[in-house]
């Protein structure tokens, strides 16, 4: 039996305080007020770096001499100053909102990892089921914060803007919103969530259950159940996940879309998963626990940490280069916006998710030293966490991004309440799941 | 003129065991015949590990590079195109039109080099003759191949216990 020890349970609730107050922060250094924004835009002007985009104003406000255009230019400057005033206010929330799903989701992908190694009746993977276990215990309260962050923007409380087909004023004048509205409407979007979140924590509740039910009997039925269980779970994952993927990552840019987004969002955090889940092994083996898990079952998971990196760039890039190549404005302002505004994070993640992960971990040997698939493995994570900031915030705060106190202190809390969740319910079981039929396969696995 | 010990099996669970035996009681093998790759025989056999993962590795290298320069001659300097508004003047702003085929010559140079290497250094080409010393073993039996050095006698009773079905003593020229 695992016991979490103090040090590690002080460090979470020293991430969790800590991300409370940088949240905390982020929320009360917000604007209140359109004209504190005002003020900030004129003083940031006056500043070095907003020498070019005053001179963009000279040009444009050149041609004006009639007091009408006046007045129609003044009508613009107010526009501008709201919307930035939304996009600020949208900040805080979004930084919340993305390290929310990239949690959330992570767990998933291991909860997807563990469903595929039952279904299939995989061999090498047994020792590390209690991990996995552990792990996708924190998918109720992810799952349930990342609800009431969903419910947040439903009712735009304290501001909350994120997703601009939710309002009404927005959807009045845009033809192309209207089109969606039997689907992006918030009584169905909400359903939806409560649909998926709903029946993914009932596999996890069942599977777990089933688990622990074969460790202490005598037959092999609630093996049974948990393979039937595992396979249907699949089923309904490929399908909800696509889905998901639309509402809560795709629609905050209601005009774009992508007939791959499901697959490439399930790319990224599913690789994200596995590395976690191959550090808390490792993190766990290097405690004396797990004496089970030898070298060649972290060189698989390390493989699968290579391979699902280099298909999550296969799927970047086919999206990437469709778009590119077509060239239609209503679908290249995605990238457009990605590359002129997030410039460094988004060609940034492409060198740490792809370029790092193929160098590094190619090599075997490499994926059997512990320090090494470690450090790949942050990487990755930080990565991925990029990726999922890439997907939300040009949407939702546009050339306002910055990675502060808010994000930082999204990150530090759901990484605290996730070690904090996790390793407490590691404590509850065996770390083995001893009457597990392909156990004694998985104990003497060997590449 | 050399005799060799030829010891036949019909497991390869058995030969395993038998080349791990064979090892440790320090007789030399010289080859071992299977008619298909027997999961962890090079290990038992004391082989060195392969290196055709590094020649890979640089075949790859080779064919991006191929890739490279050859889509930069065709597409770039020598017959430049205006393709959907993408005037092609420069291979880096042109590169995601390209990546496909980079990433395919990758793939094309690193399999087609690494079965032509692999042939070469097992020394298989076209018309060659089998050196398989029975026919056997490319059907269902495995035959392990003993240097015999004035040990005759041992080596036919040590390799009865080793679980062969037939044991024989060859004259190799």
């Amino acid at each position: 039996m695992y016991t979490f020890s103090s040090k590690l349970k002080t460090f979470s609730l020293i991430l969790i305080v800590l991300g409370i107050i940088g949240i905390g922060y982020g929320y009360i250094s917000t604007p209140s007020s359109i004209e504190e924004v005002e003020k900030m835009l004129t003083e940031s002007h006056h500043g070095g770096h907003g020498e070019a985009s005053s001179d963009a104003h000279a040009t444009h406000d050149a041609p004006v001499a009639h007091d009408a255009k006046d007045v129609h230019a003044d009508a613009e400057h107010k526009e501008h100053v709201e919307h930035v005033y939304h996009q600020l206010q949208n900040k805080p929330w979004s930084a919340l909102y993305v390290a929310g799903i990239f949690f959330f989701l992570l767990t998933m992908g291991v909860l997807a990892f563990y469903a595929i190694q039952i279904a299939s009746q995989a061999g090498w993977s047994p020792v590390l089921f209690r991990v996995m276990e552990g792990i996708t215990a924190y998918l109720l309260p992810g799952s349930i914060i990342f609800f009431v962050l969903l419910l947040a923007a439903s009712f735009h409380i304290g501001h909350n803007g994120m997703f601009t087909w939710m309002d009404p004023e927005v959807v009045k004048e845009d033809k192309l919103i209207q089109g969606k509205t039997a689907f992006l409407n918030v009584p169905f979007f909400l359903i939806r969530a409560i649909i998926f979140i709903g029946v993914w924590n009932l596999y996890r509740h069942f599977a777990r259950k089933f688990t622990l039910a074969q460790d202490e009997s005598t037959d092999d039925s609630n093996y049974k159940k948990l393979f039937k269980a595992s396979a249907a779970f699949l089923v309904f994952f490929i399908v909800s996940e696509s889905i998901m993927s639309w509402d809560w990552i795709m629609s905050v840019d209601p005009h774009w879309y992508s007939t791959l987004f499901g697959w490439y969002v399930f790319a990224s955090f599913f690789v994200s998963g596995i590395t976690v889940l191959t550090m808390i092994t490792i993190y766990l083996k290097s405690k004396g626990y797990l004496p089970e898990v030898n070298k060649s079952h972290i060189q698989d998971l390390a493989k699968f940490m290579f391979a699902f990196s280099i298909f999550w760039t296969y799927l970047w890039f086919s999206q990437f280069m469709l778009i590119w190549y077509a060239d239609i404005p209503e679908e290249v302002t995605y990238y457009v916006t990605r590359i002129e505004h997030y410039n460094l994070p988004f060609f940034g993640m492409l060198a740490l998710n792809f370029i790092f992960p193929i160098l590094i971990l190619m090599n075997a040997d490499f994926k059997r030293l512990t320090w090494i698939v470690i450090g790949a493995g942050a990487v990755i994570l930080f990565g991925h966490y990029l990726d999922f900031f890439n997907m939300i915030m040009p949407a939702t705060v546009g050339d306002k991004w910055f990675i502060g106190a808010s994000e930082i202190g999204s990150i530090l809390f759901f990484a605290g309440l996730f070690i904090l969740v996790v390793f407490t319910a590691l404590t509850k079981a065996p770390l083995i799941a001893k009457r597990y039929p392909f156990m004694e396969e998985s104990k003497h696995f060997h590449y | 003129m050399s005799k060799v010990i030829h010891a036949i099996y019909n497991d390869d669970d058995v030969l395993l065991d038998a080349v791990h035996k064979t090892r440790s009681a320090h007789h030399h093998i010289e080859e071992v015949y299977t008619p298909f790759p027997v999961h962890g025989l090079d290990k038992a056999m004391g082989l060195a590990p392969t290196r055709i993962a590094i020649a890979a590795f640089l075949y790859g290298l080779v064919g991006l590079s191929v890739a490279t320069a050859m889509m930069n001659f065709i597409m770039i300097s020598d017959w430049p195109q205006d393709i959907g508004g993408k005037p092609s003047f420069s291979y880096l702003q042109n590169m995601p039109a390209f990546v496909p085929i980079m990433f395919e010559l990758t793939v094309f140079f690193a399999a087609h080099l690494m079965v032509i290497t692999f042939y070469m250094r097992s020394k298989l080409w076209p018309f060659k003759q089998a050196e398989n010393p029975d026919v056997r073993t490319t059907d269902d039996h495995f035959l392990m191949e003993v240097g015999i050095h004035g040990n005759e006698e041992e080596l036919v009773s040590f390799f009865k216990t080793t679980g062969a079905v037939e044991v024989k003593v060859i004259e190799k020229h």
